[in-house]
């Protein structure tokens, strides 16, 4: 390592430089919370400040007041839950088989992922308008949970891939030599092994689907159905100075889940998520 | 091209085994029913649905029309030729595409080398780091429509403290309004490819490192020699998907300006948006689809021809 040290000046330039990377990614959350802490007539002060001088939480009664955001929200959790949920439950079997049988089915899956993350939505969003509405699945979180499992299955799909190539087929083979059966191995050897893949699997469908703003847009079409991000935009429009607490208040309380969600993941995808996914 | 296909096709299906196995080559009829719970919604919803989005391209399909929808051939197509807003809105999204990528990219490789190093409070760098990754995109669009605020905006309240002007209504100006999205857009989508290049540094070997160190290589030779080479294919294909993800990019625009002002913002999932949904026009939003992704697909094949030579050349 000796070789690598970095000298005195240069290091005091890497963490300047990390300063100013933080400060640009953390602000503009910073100021939307400062906002949402913020009373009326310091929002319509000509000198806005960092730190609210009389931190409220008027703006978040507001927001409950002006829209429903606590039935959006209920939407939201049906949805994501729903669907992380399903999607684990389709795509860990997908994910064993064609991990563990390279061959035709493993490069159709493969070639599967990649070439759903080139859809513009927009090619498959009206006729999958037109397929939902002849199965009455418009304007109901049921269509939407389908939407949103086929939608986070292709990366599902890779992360539980790579989980299960961690898992030595030895094990599995040692397991048959004892003489235990295919699902005697699959449920008592290979299945514990994936619980925690398959856990922070589900997480992350579970932020993707809470976040959705597009697909939900699209096919919810009546307030008592809509999903939080999309009630978020009723905020918006000409909003005066005055509606800016409630607007950062609601947008500050639909981040939570999320963030949660994000800070249970944080090591594993700083770690090398997608480290294996690299590699092969 | 020998080591592309020898990589794809590992050796070992192809030499023989010294003993019979007991796990079948193929996926068995076990493996099938395994495999069905995900490929019936796929095949539904997603293959299903861009086959029949691209015949649809073919048809004069809208929204609440009681007569039955006909095919026109390429008439879609033909009039999407002539439509100057469409292709004006193509070049916004390229623009776009190629604005947000490039910092996106110089930006997340600057932030993965610092991550990289052994630096203190790493650990919270990391973890704020990826922030922008959690927040919903509408809210990332809210968060950033409250900073450039012309009057309560912490953007122009900064600019007027230290002297520089009055500040701009960014999101409303003609001239400031895509530039004020893009910055916008490689914020939001930093976090992504600083891990996923992160996790491409974390593959390279430090032995070479250190020995390119000792030789006397200075830091951005052993960056261009060691690192690179390493780092290449990672970045490449982060690179590839930043730019189709970015292209089809919608909330993150439809929040902040709407594709305003005067349609200075408006990109082509914007367009194709209002077309299909506001206008009701279903074969013609889906003739724009197509044209996305065939101009994705060309992106895509350029990438991968580029990446052959690159082998090649190694």
């Amino acid at each position: 390592m000796s070789a690598l040290r970095t000298s005195g000046p240069a290091r005091a330039g890497q963490y300047l430089a990390l300063l100013a990377y933080l400060a640009f990614l953390a602000l503009p959350f910073l100021w939307l919370v400062s906002t949402a802490f913020k009373p009326a007539p310091e929002l319509a002060s000509l000198h806005p400040t960092w730190i609210p001088k009389d931190p409220t939480l008027d703006n978040f009664r507001q927001a409950f007041d002006e829209q429903p955001l606590l039935r959006a929200a209920a939407n939201s959790l049906l949805a994501a839950v729903s669907a992380a949920l399903i999607a684990v439950l389709v795509a860990t079997p997908l994910a064993y088989v064609t991990a563990r049988h390279r061959g035709r089915l493993a490069g159709a899956a493969t070639g599967w992922v990649v070439i759903s993350q080139a859809f513009p939505f927009v090619l498959v969003i009206v006729p999958l308008f037109l397929v939902l509405k002849n199965l009455h699945l418009i304007n109901s979180v049921a269509g939407l949970v389908l939407v949103y499992v086929v939608w986070s299955l292709p990366f599902a799909l890779w992360m539980l891939m790579g989980y299960v190539r961690a898992v030595p087929a030895e094990l599995e083979e040692a397991a048959a030599v004892d003489g235990a059966g295919r699902i005697r191995t699959l449920v008592s050897v290979t299945a514990p092994l994936l619980v925690p893949g398959v856990v922070a699997t589900a997480l992350f469908a579970f932020v993707t689907a809470w976040n959705e703003f597009f697909f939900a847009l699209v096919l919810l079409k009546t307030p008592e159905k809509q999903t939080l991000p999309v009630v978020l935009t009723h905020f918006l429009g000409a909003e005066g100075v005055a509606d800016l607490g409630p607007l950062a208040a609601a947008a500050f309380l639909a981040t939570l889940p999320s963030l949660v969600v994000f800070g249970l993941l944080q090591r594993r995808i700083t770690g090398g998520m997608l480290a294996g996914a690299v590699k092969s | 091209m020998s080591s592309v296909t020898t990589t794809k096709r590992p050796d070992r299906a192809r030499t023989p085994r010294p003993a019979p196995r007991r796990r079948p080559r193929g996926p068995d009829l076990g493996a099938w029913f395994l495999v069905l719970p995900a490929l019936l919604p796929i095949l539904v919803l997603s293959v299903g649905p861009l086959l029949y989005g691209i015949a649809l391209a073919f048809t004069d399909a809208q929204s609440g029309r009681t007569q039955a929808t006909r095919w026109v051939g390429t008439l879609n197509f033909q009039d999407l030729l002539h439509d100057t807003l469409f292709w004006e809105s193509f070049r916004i999204g390229a623009v776009w595409a190629v604005g947000v990528t490039v910092p996106q990219f110089l930006l997340a490789l600057g932030l993965a080398l610092l991550l990289d190093q052994n630096l203190r409070f790493r650990w919270l760098a990391r973890a704020l780091a990826i922030v922008p990754w959690a927040m919903p995109e509408v809210v990332v669009g809210i968060m950033w429509r409250l900073v450039y605020n012309p009057d309560a905006g912490i953007l122009n309240e900064t600019l007027r403290s230290l002297g520089l002007g009055e500040g701009h209504d960014w999101l409303s100006g003609l001239a400031t309004a895509l530039p004020a999205v893009i910055v916008v857009g490689v914020w939001a989508g930093m976090p992504q490819t600083t891990v996923a290049l992160l996790a491409g540094l974390q593959n390279t070997p430090r032995e070479l490192h250190e020995a390119a160190a000792l030789d006397g290589a200075g830091a951005w030779r052993r960056f261009r020699a060691v690192t690179w080479p390493a780092l290449r294919p990672v970045a490449l294909a982060i690179t590839a998907l930043n730019l189709i993800w970015n292209f089809n990019s919608f909330a993150l625009v439809y929040v902040l300006t709407n594709g305003g002002p005067g349609g200075r913002t408006r990109l082509p999932m914007l367009f194709a948006y209002e077309e299909a949904f506001r206008y009701g026009q279903f074969g013609y939003a889906a003739a724009m689809g197509c044209v996305m992704v065939a101009a994705v697909s060309v992106l895509i094949a350029l990438s991968l021809v580029r990446r052959l030579k690159g082998d090649q050349d190694r």
